[in-house]
């Protein structure tokens, strides 16, 4: 992927991610950090990634149907997007990992105790390998909101984990996927935790017709956008976008 | 505001992996060197690195993700070598890899870095991955590695130790007493 590999990466501007210590989610209470982190140059360390090839990575980019053939229960979804860089340039073959719940909003996961049916025909997770222009597709089932303990009447929205490389190990990334309209999103501590509006509007899929499927699904467009090259080892976002 | 650059767009917001992620944990990645992985046969100082994880109350954190990325002995992060992978950590919060030792690496300007292994967490409480260093006791680059110098009296939480021949061990401290040195990558 030597076009979109950098010298050094731009540092994400401060409203744009969630911080750590973020009160909200009461598990980050005893998991951040609480000393400053050290910034130091990117090197060779950080602007080199792992190559991700579907030879040792194998591809599986439909989660409704299991070797056996039978079709998972609940509502088919497609999804697709692209995966650019902040430059606007695609990060070519970059591996794309997805998991989630089913269509009842439970895991097929033994810590997963929420009193909703596993469905034996759906296990949720998916690979998938961005194409030369950026895009990436997978075939799912709309998964459920399920509920948590961080607070009273906690419910999840719904949501799809996404698990990124890119080109250099200063862009590898894991984030959620959300779906317009949940009325869950507005209470959701985790969203909630992104300062910036506009980034958490970007966490949301659009529903788009032109991936919906005639008769068979329909089609949600999700954008993702990795860290773009820097300028100098030690540019942050502001630098380089002011 | 105006720049005359391209107008850019923000990099997406992370999130945390939440507690369910071993959906995407596939145990046989924690060890490297694995027949039919993509190392197998590589040629190399073989070692076992592994370290408990713990909280700002001490209590390990049992639901973590680990993932290690490096360079091969010669110090390349080029193939043949595919220095990449993935452990969970067990009941006692301990994660386990089987990999090479690697080399040391270039740095900045004519700068050589000390051997290290990139470790980035993820789990249930951290909104985004936690990024540190193991560097190895005992090797002489240790003295003039930027990182290890910038990390001054706390340099000792990059620093794992030899506690039997090619088993190499560093804990990681979230938060509190003793917490890891973690980089703003």
């Amino acid at each position: 992927m030597p076009d979109t590999r950098a010298a050094a990466y731009r540092r994400p501007g401060p409203t744009t991610q969630p911080a750590y210590d973020s009160p909200g989610y009461g598990s980050t209470k005893l998991r951040h950090p609480t000393l400053p982190l050290l910034r130091m140059p990117h090197t060779v360390s950080e602007t080199r990634a792992p190559t991700m090839s579907p030879v040792d990575y194998p591809a599986t980019n439909d989660m409704t149907k299991l070797a056996h053939g039978r079709e998972a229960m609940g509502e088919r979804i497609i999804v697709a997007g692209r995966v650019l860089d902040e430059d606007g340039r695609p990060v070519r073959g970059a591996m794309v990992e997805v998991w989630q719940a089913n269509a009842a909003g439970r895991y097929n996961h033994p810590g997963d105790v929420h009193d909703a049916p596993l469905d034996p025909d759906f296990i949720g997770r998916a690979r998938i390998f961005v194409d030369d222009d950026g895009w990436y597709r997978f075939t799912s089932i709309r998964p459920g909101a399920y509920p948590w303990r961080n607070h009273h009447n906690a419910w999840r929205p719904l949501h799809i984990h996404y698990s990124l490389f890119g080109a250099g190990f200063a862009q590898r990334m894991i984030t959620q996927m959300y779906f317009p309209g949940d009325p869950l999103l507005a209470l959701d501590p985790i969203w909630n935790a992104i300062p910036d509006a506009d980034a958490r509007d970007g966490l949301v899929a659009k529903f788009d017709l032109d991936i919906t499927q005639p008769e068979f699904s329909l089609g949600y467009r999700f954008d993702i956008t990795l860290r773009g090259a820097a300028a100098t080892p030690f540019e942050d976002h502001d630098d380089g976008a002011h | 505001m105006t720049t005359g650059l391209t107008e850019m767009t923000a990099a997406t917001a992370q999130q945390t992996a939440g507690p369910y992620w071993h959906l995407i944990d596939f145990p046989e990645w924690a060890d490297l060197l694995r027949a039919e992985g993509p190392n197998a046969g590589l040629p190399g100082p073989r070692i076992t690195l592994s370290g408990r994880i713990t909280d700002g109350a001490g209590t390990p954190a049992a639901d973590a993700l680990v993932e290690v990325w490096q360079a091969d002995a010669a110090g390349s992060y080029d193939p043949p070598f595919h220095g990449f992978g993935r452990c969970a950590t067990d009941e006692a919060g301990v994660f386990r890899f089987q990999t090479l030792r690697p080399g040391a690496v270039p740095g900045a300007g004519n700068v050589i870095q000390a051997p290290h292994i990139t470790l980035a967490i993820f789990s249930r409480g951290l909104m985004k991955h936690l990024v540190t260093r193991v560097y190895f006791s005992g090797e002489p680059r240790n003295a003039t590695d930027p990182v290890l110098e910038a990390a001054g009296p706390r340099a000792g939480t990059l620093i794992a130790q030899e506690t039997a021949p090619g088993a190499w061990r560093l804990d990681i401290v979230l938060q509190g007493a003793g917490e890891t040195v973690f980089l703003d990558v």
